[in-house]
């Protein structure tokens, strides 16, 4: 079944609908904000395993079984860390993202006064 | 509730702040609403396995949510007031449609949800507490066997950082003759 | 910037500390409980930019030097890029030359060293170097944004 895919499609489709059809700067932000929430999901739902549980290991995992049981048993049961660690790092570089383009739109409406992209192309030097 | 009925309800949920964060014409509320988008889709991330992606999550959306709420100094978007754009508009919605059509014709050839084929993560899972030494998966491949991406993303942090510094200092923006160069 | 109200001010001079206990302990055991070096180091991030939002920017100030956040951003990612460095010792760039040989393929029941904080070698260090830089980078960045006051226009003539 492909309806969670889609339905995170449509939300990449907000916003990238937001960036390129907004005229605030400040919309534009957030679209890039709702785009990169999108993305994300996207890469955790792929990595889904139905039933599975986090991949963390615990000592009572490893209690239950011998060593390479809990192994294979822990192997086939978690979901994929891959794809969270990818994420993790993705996460935290679009903080620096949205760091640096709130830093480019209050500059920007400190020299034009205004945060309405098509005055910006209006008002030029 | 099963786990795909509260899958989809806060799908739905966070489709819906973001709606109203793109379409909003108070500047405050939309922030405030693409901050409740940031903290459903954290739960979405401890609903799907991933802890440590959603105690991240929700900080960084809170961190973001203060940038944005000291970066949007009026409250009022402007820019409804004036004609809108409807090519613009209507060419967007249309692009969109079309992004999704052909995303739900292309997702039925993608693996099946729920089942997830792991080529490379089979044997880090095996591997990873006893080489690592590790027992959350996820660092251990972030630390041990992918350390090298971890210090990419570290350099890119660091470069965007500087590059809010370098925007909002004061230091070569003042517009007498000794600094005629630098305006 | 000038702080808060009497009952912000409260709440968070009771509140930071543990904000604070709890950011380190995200940092620290990332390698046995969810966490980790990202979240941690922006969960302290978010302990300090309390402090500047609740008492105002000169007080914080006054604990942490201007120059403070800038210095530690570059001492977690020399840091952080001196562990990869170090595993040259064993071989190969960012090489896990730490782990304990008891718990190398050793049967987990047995060995007492899992689960431990020594246990998994380079990665303690990493997630400390990642945690001082980014609660170092994304407290630098809040206090610039929040000093940042527009230039006056009248000198342009």
């Amino acid at each position: 079944m492909t309806a969670p895919y889609v339905l995170t499609m449509v939300l990449l489709a907000i916003g990238i609908y937001a960036i390129a059809c907004k005229r605030n700067l400040i919309k534009v932000v957030i679209g890039v904000m709702v785009a990169e929430y999108a993305v994300n999901l996207f890469l955790i739902l792929l990595g889904y395993r139905t039933g599975g549980f986090a991949p963390i290991r615990t000592e009572a995992m490893d209690q239950a079984a011998g060593a390479a049981e809990a192994a294979k048993s822990f192997a086939a049961a978690s979901v994929d860390p891959l794809p969270q660690a990818l994420i993790l790092t993705s996460i935290v570089i679009g903080l620096g993202v949205v760091a640096l383009l709130a830093a480019m739109a209050i500059r920007l409406h400190e020299k034009y006064g205004t945060f309405d992209v098509s005055e910006m192309r209006k008002l030029q030097g | 509730m099963g786990v795909m009925t509260t899958l989809y309800f806060l799908m739905a949920f966070i489709i819906v702040a973001a709606v109203i964060a793109v379409e909003a014409r108070d500047l405050l509320s939309s922030v405030v609403s693409v901050a409740a988008a940031g903290a459903g889709l954290s739960i979405i991330f401890l609903l799907l396995g991933a802890p440590d992606l959603a105690i991240t999550q929700v900080v960084v959306e809170v961190l973001c949510l203060v940038i944005l709420i000291r970066a949007a100094v009026t409250r009022k978007d402007t820019t409804y007031d004036a004609r809108p754009n409807t090519f613009a508009v209507v060419g967007g919605l249309a692009f969109c449609t079309l992004l999704c059509a052909v995303a739900a014709y292309a997702f039925k050839a993608m693996v099946p949800f729920g089942d997830p084929k792991m080529t490379m993560s089979g044997p880090y899972l095996l591997k990873s507490f006893e080489s690592t030494g590790a027992a959350n998966s996820v660092m251990g491949v972030l630390l041990d066997f992918r350390a090298y991406d971890t210090l990419g993303e570290a350099t890119v942090i660091f470069a965007s950082i500087i590059g809010a510094y370098v925007l909002l200092r004061h230091v070569g923006r003042r517009t007498d003759a000794r600094h005629e160069s630098d305006r | 910037m000038r702080g808060m109200s009497p009952i912000v001010r409260t709440v968070t001079s009771l509140v930071s500390g543990f904000i604070l206990l709890y950011g380190i302990y995200v940092v620290l055991y990332g390698h046995l409980t969810p966490g980790g070096g990202f979240a941690g180091g922006v969960v302290l991030a978010c302990c300090f930019i309390l402090m500047v939002l609740a008492f105002g920017a000169p007080f914080v100030h006054g604990i942490v030097s201007e120059r403070a956040p800038y210095l530690w951003d570059c001492i977690g990612a020399l840091a952080f890029l001196a562990v990869g460095v170090l595993g040259y010792y064993s071989g190969q760039f960012f090489h896990n030359f730490l782990v304990p040989a008891a718990s190398r393929g050793a049967d987990p029941t047995v060995s007492a060293g899992n689960y431990k904080l020594l246990s998994s070698g380079i990665i303690l260090p990493c997630n400390v170097a990642i945690g001082i830089k980014v609660m170092a980078c994304l407290f630098g960045v809040f206090v610039v944004l929040a000093a940042f006051r527009p230039a006056p226009k009248a000198q342009e003539d």
